[in-house]
């Protein structure tokens, strides 16, 4: 069921257009992260939401009532700061009741409500504690406690892990996703961090530069990008270029230019002589020293040289040369590493994938490819 | 010791010397003020009777009182509309926003002697316009007076206070307001339970400067008195033009000297205590 909604929501800053007719439907209950690079408008988004910044067009819509001209303090949303921005002259007990005290709840309640979020947040013992003398992942804590006790319909969270070191952001997403299960309400979590969109999400919208460039959950944006965007964005990818040559049944062969034909599963149903752009994540290859022996009509199998070899424990990450392409491949170490022959740097590999393990995009742009590449030095 | 380890004694030279040229006047002052001799320069020996002579003299007590009256006033009202005006130039977003804030700041930097000539002429002439018939209306006499000073030293400790509190304020984490206003406090309720105690510590600060200004403010409340007002920096000079009690002035310099030193400790103290983060 429905709880928040954005109709056709605009905001800009002078010439700049942060965000750009965008309209979304957000489920009750559900965790439901906005994810894009950092100027892509997600944070104006989320601060639409919360009341902080007006839309120069369209419409908020929660759980059936247009909030869009309500001030902050009468929407039942509660933020979770970047920065948390706890009161820090407050004992973290004044920090937690502040939402219940600024609404007049009934003084008799508080202290009951208090403890029962300081508890869900396990900081139970911290009352009399200032926010200075906390740690960065309590403080985040207290700011979820501090806006749950208020029992908003949807708890919204401005990156809220982005300042706090790798292990911690890993314990908190648990533990978040943990509060989420305990609470039951919708989250709306903005963050520029695939992995944790990816991990904690029940629905996922990607955007860039203002506009939504595809909703899905975390396996269908990574299995089947609609953009290269989204591709190259959530995970890695290698993307292709060509000339669809012949259509077979549902299946079809792609001309590339200095590359063998490949075959793909035709699920867009093209034509010969189209071009098209495929997406082909690297763990769908599997690569091997001597030439695969199962094959069928839909298999394809690549010839190539390995260029480099990284070995990351799990899986090593090869880069395959196959006639003027670089191919990223990834190979899961399933087995004991130590026992296969392994693969090392200049050995001529095969490579095999199926074609269903390909998938076409709608838009492909060049410069995408940049986010693959590593940086600069 | 090694030779590294020795420092040259030229930076504590410079700092004894420094330390020399401010305080020396001051400590002349205080050692004189125990001086027993009624003109000072040779010592006569040890004597509190400066002191005992402060307490008796009842023009000072009058003048004090009238100092602390006016301090008291000019501290509260100053304090109120320079936090208002540091409010105020932190949230404003206009593009004229230097143009307030040098006005706001000027006073600070108009001569004293400016100040007190333009404010006299300004009281003078809104006297004549007004006096009489507002006196006609209500019976009080409107004239030159504490009424005058008071305003007077509220113009110039509101800038003070406004400096300092802004000052206080470049570090408010604007998020606390919208964090307050997104758990449904009111404008209201925001500013009194979290803006003024976040910037609290700016706020007393800066009432303890203009408190510590106007108690010693001689020039501008010169020429904006009535004819019979004295204040403590007004009497010392009076007193010292006419040649009268001057060991006394020496006792009164060194009490004022001590609160003036209290106060500003305690100002250094709350400016400087922001509360600590735990990295």
């Amino acid at each position: 069921m429905e709880i928040l909604r954005f109709e056709n929501i605009t905001k800009r800053y002078g010439q700049n257009t942060v965000v750009d007719n965008v309209s979304l439907s957000i489920n009750e209950g559900e965790v439901f992260s906005l994810l894009g690079p950092s100027g892509c408008g997600k944070t104006t988004l989320l601060r639409i939401c919360g009341g902080f910044e007006p839309p120069d067009a369209g419409r908020v819509i929660l759980d059936g009532v247009d909030i869009t001209d309500l001030p902050a303090n009468q929407r039942p949303v509660r933020t979770v700061f970047q920065n948390y921005a706890l009161f820090p002259h407050m004992s973290i007990y004044d920090n937690v009741a502040f939402g219940l005290k600024a609404t007049g709840v009934n003084k008799q309640d508080i202290p009951e409500m208090v403890a029962k979020y300081l508890d869900l947040v396990q900081l139970t013992g911290f009352e009399d504690r200032k926010p200075a003398q906390l740690s960065g992942g309590q403080r985040q804590r207290v700011a979820i406690a501090r806006a749950l006790v208020t029992k908003p319909k949807v708890l919204l969270l401005d990156e809220p892990l982005a300042a706090l070191d790798l292990k911690l952001r890993q314990r908190m997403l648990i533990e978040l996703d943990t509060i989420h299960d305990d609470v039951g309400i919708t989250f709306i979590f903005v963050t520029h961090d695939q992995q944790e969109a990816m991990s904690i999400s029940d629905n996922i919208a990607v955007l860039r530069a203002g506009k939504i460039e595809q909703i899905g959950t975390p396996p269908q944006l990574y299995e089947a990008p609609k953009t290269s965007f989204v591709a190259a964005f959530i995970g890695d990818t290698n993307f292709f270029e060509g000339r669809v040559s012949s259509v077979d049944g549902d299946y079809c062969d792609l001309q590339i230019e200095d590359f063998p034909s490949l075959r793909l599963y035709n699920d867009k149903k093209v034509h010969v002589g189209r071009k098209v752009h495929v997406s082909i994540r690297p763990e769908k290859f599997s690569i091997s020293l001597n030439k695969p022996e199962m094959t069928n009509a839909n298999t394809n199998l690549l010839q190539g040289v390995v260029e480099e070899a990284i070995y990351l424990g799990a899986h090593t990450r090869y880069w395959v040369r196959v006639q003027d392409w670089r191919v990223s491949v990834i190979k899961q170490h399933s087995g004991y590493a130590l026992d296969e022959r392994s693969i090392k740097w200049k050995d001529q590999v095969w490579l095999k994938f199926e074609a269903d393990n390909a998938y076409m995009l709608d838009s492909y742009t060049e410069d995408d490819e940049e986010l693959l590449a590593l940086p600069d030095l | 010791m090694s030779r590294c380890n020795r420092r040259s004694s030229f930076p504590l030279f410079v700092t004894l010397l420094t330390l020399i040229f401010l305080y020396a006047p001051l400590i002349v002052v205080g050692i004189a003020s125990f001086n027993k001799s009624k003109y000072g320069g040779k010592w006569a020996g040890f004597s509190w009777i400066w002191y005992e002579k402060l307490f008796q003299s009842e023009r000072v007590w009058e003048a004090l009182a009238n100092t602390l009256i006016i301090a008291l006033f000019a501290t509260v009202i100053s304090t109120i509309l320079g936090t208002l005006a540091a409010l105020a130039l932190y949230r404003m977003k206009s593009k004229f926003k230097g143009v307030y804030n040098a006005l706001v700041y000027t006073p600070l930097v108009v001569p004293d002697i400016l100040m007190g000539i333009s404010l006299l002429l300004l009281f003078v002439m809104i006297i004549k316009t007004f006096g009489a018939w507002f006196t006609s209306l209500t019976g009080i006499p409107f004239e030159l007076g504490m009424t005058t000073i008071i305003i007077a030293h509220v113009t110039f400790c509101m800038s003070y206070v406004a400096m300092v509190v802004l000052g206080r304020l470049q570090e408010f984490d604007k998020s606390l307001i919208e964090a307050a206003q997104d758990l449904g406090a009111s404008g209201l309720y925001t500013f009194f339970h979290v803006t003024l105690p976040v910037i609290m510590p700016g706020v007393i600060a800066g009432a303890l400067f203009a408190f510590t200004l106007s108690i010693d403010d001689f020039v501008i409340t010169f020429f904006v008195k009535g004819a019979g007002d004295t204040t403590l920096p007004i009497f010392i000079q009076s007193s010292i033009k006419h040649g009268r009690e001057l060991p006394m002035l020496n006792a009164l310099s060194v009490i004022f000297l001590i609160l003036t030193f209290i106060l500003v400790f305690i100002t250094q103290i709350l400016l400087t205590n922001k509360p600590k983060e735990k990295k």
